[in-house]
C-alpha cells in the first residue's frame, strides 16, 4: 500500500503536486469512485461552470487495479458534469487504470485548462504536460498511435477525447483502447473544455501484494467459481447484447423512442447474429469473463470495418432507438461514435427523439436544413453522428444535451424527451418493471442503470433463498412496486463496491447471484493490499460513497423533483405488445411516491431525500468537505 | 513424459492475467514488466500473443552463456538460469529469437519462464485455456516449435493488413 499516491495537476499554472493516501481515507472510501466523490465533493465549490477552469477532472484507479483481482481494470473518472450539472461519474474498462498504477499514481486530479491544446505523459514516477496541437482533430484511434510512436512504446495506454470532446458536445466520452468508454455524463466534454488530448500512462513500478500466496489461492477459488457459473457461457461467448433478444421479446426495447416496446425486426440484431462478424472476444485486464466482441465486416458496402463491441446498451441506443436492426449499420455506427468520442446511449437517446418530433412536426426541414430525420436510416445516423460531433446544424443544438436543446427546440418538445437530471434515459422501456424505474430515475448520475439494476437476478431461485441473499422480502416479480425502495438500494450499494475496488460489475449480483459478496471482497482486500477492512467496514464505506454522491447533487440544487422517471413513463401506457404483464403499463405515480418514500428511508434519508443529520453523523459525513486529501 | 506449455493464440483475449499471477507468484508483486509471460498486444488491431520461452530443445542462449549458468534441465523440459553462475551479461536476452527472457529491472537477475517447477501458476489462471500443460510426443513438440519458430513473421505479416478479412479465417 506505501506506493499509492495522488497527482495534482494544474493545467493553467503547470503545477503538479503529488500526495500519498492516507489509510484512513482508504477504509473510510477504498478507491475509485469512492475516491472521486470524495475528491469531487471537496475540491469543487457549488454552482460553478461545468466548461470552466475551475473544475476538477478525477482520474482514478480501484483500490485492487491492475493487481491480480479479477478484473481489475477499471478506471472511474469525475468531474462536475456539463450535460446534468449535477455529479459527472463514469467508469471504463480496459487496460488504463493498471497501467496509471503502474506508472506510480492511483489518482489524478486535474485542475486549470491549458492554454493550448496538451496531453499529460505520466511514466514511472513522472508526470509532464506535453504539446499537443498536432493531436487537436484526431480522432480516438489515431491518437494513441501517434503517442506510442513517439515515444516508441507499443505498450503504452492512452485515455483520450476524439473531435466530439474537442468541440463540447456535452455528452462526449472519453475513449481507452478500441472499445472502453468513459461515456455517461460528457467527462469526454470537461476534458476538450481544459484543452486535454490525452492522457498516457506507462509504468514498470510494482505493485506490492500483501499475501501473495493466500491471494494466488484465493483468486484462484474465484476464477473456478467463475469457471463454474453457467452464466459465464453467455456472458462470454455472447456478451451483454445476448440481453436483446430477452428484452424483445417481453417487451421491454425503447424501440422508436418509446413509441413501441418491441423491434418487429429485432432479431437481426440479436447476439447470436453478431458473432457472424466476430474473430475473438476481448478481456479487460486480469479479467475471466471476456464479454466483448471482436468484430469486422467481411464483405458489402461496409467491408473491413473492425472495431470491439458493441455492448448492448451501444446496439439499443443505435439500433432499436433509431429503428435501425441492420446488422452492420450497428457495428459501422459503434466504430463512428468510438472514433468521434461520443457517448452511444445519449446520442441514440437525443438522436430519437428529435427524429419523433421530426416525424411529428415539431420540427421541421427549416431546423434540420433538409435533412430527411426518418427512422430506420443508417444514412440519417451516420450524419447526425458527424454533425453533432462537428457541432453543425441540428447537431450543433443535439450537442447541447437535452436540457439546453428542449429549450431551443421549444415546449411542444419537451414531453418526447425521454431523459433524468439531463441524461436520456437508456435503451430500455421501464415502464412494467418500476423496480428498474427507480434505480434509473434516483442514480447520482442522471438516468442510468449501472448505480442500480435490480434485474433478473432478484427474481432467480426460491422466494427463500433470495429473502436471505437480500435480507428482506424482496418483490415476488419485476413488475411489483412493494419492496423496490429497498431492493434499489441494496444494488446500489453493491455495484459501489466493484466501482471503488476497480474491478467489473460481472464480479458481483450483476453477472449471477453467486458471485462475490461483501465478505469475499473483504477478505480479497485484505490478501491483496494487507488493509484490514471487515464485510461491515465496507459496507458501510459503500453507503458513504453513495450519500456523499447525493450530497454533491443537493448542493447543485438537485431535489426530490430529479428523482422521477420522464412524464412520458407515468403518463403513455405501454402498447399491447410483448408478455401480457407488460402490456399498456405506465408508471403509477401514487406507488412511484411510496416507493420513492420507501428509497429513501432505507438509505437514512428524510422524505425530501435530503440525509438526515444522524445518517451524516453515523457515516462521519457531518464534517465534509475537509480537504483531508 | 514430458509436458510442454502450449500457447493457443486463437485463444487469448489478451487480457494479460497470465502476467500478473506470474508476477505474484516469482516476485510478490503485482508487475507485469517483471513477469515471465508476456502478452503483446496490438490493441489497435485487436490481436493479443502470449510470448513466452519455448523451452528450445537446441537452446541459443544455453549455446551463448560464457559460464554456463543457463542450462537445460531434461527431467522438466526446461531450461534453467543458476542465479549462483550468471554474470548477467545479458548474451542470453541478445540471442533468444522469442524476446523470452530478460533482465529484471528490480532483482538485477536474468529471469525466464522455469515453468513453476512443474505447476505453471499461469495455465491455473488462464479462463480460456489458451496456455495448457499437457503431454506432448516429441513430434508434435518439433512440429510446434517450427510452427513457433515463424511467429514472429507470422504475426508481422497480419498486423500489416489488419482490415482484410482474414480475421474471419
Ligand atoms: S491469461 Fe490466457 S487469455 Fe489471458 S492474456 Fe494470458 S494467455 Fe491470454
Ligand atoms: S530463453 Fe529463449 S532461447 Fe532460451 S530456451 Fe527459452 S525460448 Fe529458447
Ligand atoms: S510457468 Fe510460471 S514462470 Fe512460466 S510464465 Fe507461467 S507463471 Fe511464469
Amino acid at each position: 500500500m506505501k506506493e499509492q499516491r495522488i497527482a495534482y495537476i494544474d493545467l493553467s499554472t503547470r503545477e503538479i503536486s503529488k500526495a500519498p493516501i492516507p489509510e484512513r481515507i482508504r477504509k473510510t472510501y477504498l478507491g475509485g469512485r469512492g475516491i472521486d466523490a470524495y475528491l469531487l465533493y471537496n475540491h469543487i465549490s457549488p454552482g460553478i461552470d461545468p466548461l470552466g477552469s475551475e473544475n476538477v477532472l478525477v482520474v482514478s484507479a480501484g483500490l485492487l487495479g491492475g493487481t491480480l483481482a479479477p478484473s481489475s481494470g477499471r478506471c472511474n473518472v469525475g468531474a462536475k458534469s456539463p450535460l446534468t450539472n449535477l455529479l459527472g461519474s463514469t467508469n471504463m474498462g480496459g487496460f488504463f487504470a493498471p497501467e496509471l498504477r503502474f506508472a506510480g499514481f492511483d489518482h489524478l486530479a486535474i485542475k486549470g485548462k491549458a492554454e493550448k491544446p496538451v496531453y499529460l505523459w505520466i511514466h514511472d514516477g513522472d508526470i509532464e504536460i506535453r504539446d499537443a496541437t498536432h493531436l487537436w482533430g484526431k480522432d480516438t484511434t489515431e491518437t494513441p498511435a501517434i503517442i506510442r510512436k513517439e515515444h516508441q512504446d507499443e505498450d503504452i495506454k492512452v485515455a483520450s477525447i476524439g473531435v466530439a470532446g474537442e468541440n463540447l458536445v456535452r455528452f462526449a466520452n472519453i475513449m481507452t483502447g478500441l472499445k472502453n468508454a468513459a461515456g455517461r455524463t460528457g467527462m469526454g466534454c470537461v476534458m476538450g473544455s481544459k484543452n486535454l488530448k490525452a492522457i498516457a500512462v506507462r509504468g514498470t513500478r510494482d505493485l506490492p501484494i500483501a499475501y501473495p500466496e493466500e491471494a494466488l489461492d484465493y483468486v484462484a477459488k474465484i476464477i473456478q467459481m467463475i469457471r463454474d457459473n453457467f452464466f459465464l457461457k453467455v456472458w462470454s461467448t455472447l456478451g451483454t447484447p445476448s440481453c436483446h433478444s430477452d428484452a424483445n421479446n417481453l417487451g421491454r426495447l425503447r424501440y422508436r423512442n418509446l413509441q413501441r416496446n418491441q423491434d418487429p425486426a429485432g432479431e437481426n440484431l440479436y447476439a447470436e447474429n453478431l458473432q457472424k462478424f466476430t474473430f475473438g472476444m476481448a478481456g479487460c485486464f486480469g479479467c475471466p469473463i471476456h464479454c466483448r466482441h471482436r468484430y469486422v465486416v467481411p464483405e458489402g458496402s461496409d467491408k473491413g470495418s473492425y472495431m470491439e463491441g458493441p455492448d448492448w446498451s451501444t446496439m439499443g441506443g443505435l439500433g432499436p432507438e433509431l429503428d435501425i436492426s441492420r446488422m452492420e449499420s450497428v457495428l459501422v455506427g459503434n466504430q463512428l461514435s468510438s472514433k468521434y468520442g461520443l457517448d452511444s446511449l445519449e446520442f441514440g437517446g437525443i438522436v430519437s427523439w428529435a427524429i419523433e418530433l421530426y416525424e411529428k412536426g415539431i420540427i421541421d426541414d427549416r431546423i434540420t436544413e433538409g435533412l430527411k430525420l426518418e427512422w430506420g436510416n443508417e444514412k440519417v445516423m451516420y450524419e447526425m453522428m458527424r454533425q453533432i460531433a462537428m457541432r453543425e446544424g441540428l447537431g450543433n443544438i443535439l450537442a447541447e444535451g437535452p436540457l439546453r436543446a428542449i429549450e431551443k427546440l421549444g415546449e411542444e418538445s419537451r414531453y418526447y424527451n425521454v431523459h433524468v437530471k439531463g441524461m436520456s434515459w437508456l435503451h430500455t422501456d421501464d415502464r412494467a418493471t418500476p423496480a428498474m424505474a427507480l434505480g434509473v430515475a434516483t442514480s447520482t448520475r442522471g438516468a442510468d442503470h449501472m448505480r442500480s439494476r435490480p434485474g433478473t437476478d432478484s427474481l432467480m431461485g426460491s422466494q427463500e433463498a433470495r429473502d436471505k441473499l437480500f435480507g428482506f422480502a424482496v418483490p415476488p416479480d419485476f413488475t411489483c412496486y412493494e419492496g423496490a425502495g429497498k431492493l434499489v438500494r441494496y444494488y446500489e450499494l453493491m455495484y459501489a463496491v466493484p466501482d471503488a475496488l476497480g474491478m467489473c460489475k460481472f464480479q458481483t449480483l450483476f453477472m449471477s447471484p453467486s458471485t462475490l459478496n461483501y465478505e469475499d471482497y473483504s477478505r480479497l482486500v485484505r490478501h491483496v493490499t494487507g488493509l484490514d477492512i471487515s464485510a461491515s467496514e465496507m459496507y458501510e464505506a459503500v453507503e458513504r460513497i453513495y450519500t456523499l454522491e447525493r450530497m454533491f447533487n443537493i448542493r447543485e440544487g438537485a431535489t426530490r423533483k430529479d428523482d422521477y422517471p420522464p412524464e412520458r413513463l407515468m403518463t403513455e401506457p405501454t402498447p399491447a405488445t410483448g408478455i401480457h404483464s407488460f402490456q399498456r403499463k405506465v408508471i403509477n405515480r401514487e406507488k412511484y411516491e411510496q416507493q420513492l418514500d420507501e428509497y429513501y428511508e432505507a438509505h437514512g434519508w428524510d422524505e425530501k431525500g435530503v440525509p438526515k443529520p444522524e445518517t451524516l453523523a453515523r457515516l462521519g459525513l457531518d464534517k465534509e468537505p475537509s480537504h483531508l486529501l | 513424459m514430458d509436458r510442454i506449455l502450449m500457447v493457443d493464440y486463437s485463444k487469448c483475449t489478451g487480457c494479460r492475467l497470465c502476467e500478473v499471477v506470474c508476477s505474484v507468484k516469482k516476485n510478490g508483486a503485482a508487475n507485469p514488466a517483471r513477469a515471465r509471460i508476456a502478452v503483446v498486444k496490438w490493441e489497435s488491431v485487436c490481436v493479443d500473443t502470449p510470448m513466452l520461452c519455448q523451452q528450445c530443445q537446441s537452446a541459443p542462449c544455453v549455446a551463448v552463456c560464457p559460464v554456463k549458468a543457463m542450462t537445460r534441465d531434461e527431467g522438466l523440459g526446461r531450461v534453467k538460469v543458476n542465479d549462483d553462475l550468471c554474470i548477467g551479461c545479458r548474451f542470453c536476452v541478445a540471442v533468444c529469437p522469442f524476446g523470452a527472457v530478460s533482465l529484471d529491472h528490480v532483482s538485477r537477475r536474468i529471469i525466464k519462464c522455469d515453468l513453476c517447477d512443474g505447476d505453471p501458476t499461469c495455465v491455473k489462471f488462464c479462463e480460456t485455456k489458451a496456455l495448457q500443460y499437457v503431454d506432448a510426443t516429441a513430434a508434435n513438440t518439433s512440429k510446434r516449435r517450427e510452427a513457433a519458430e515463424r511467429l514472429p513473421e507470422l504475426i508481422r505479416g497480419f498486423v500489416a493488413k489488419p482490415k482484410t478479412s482474414s480475421h474471419l479465417s
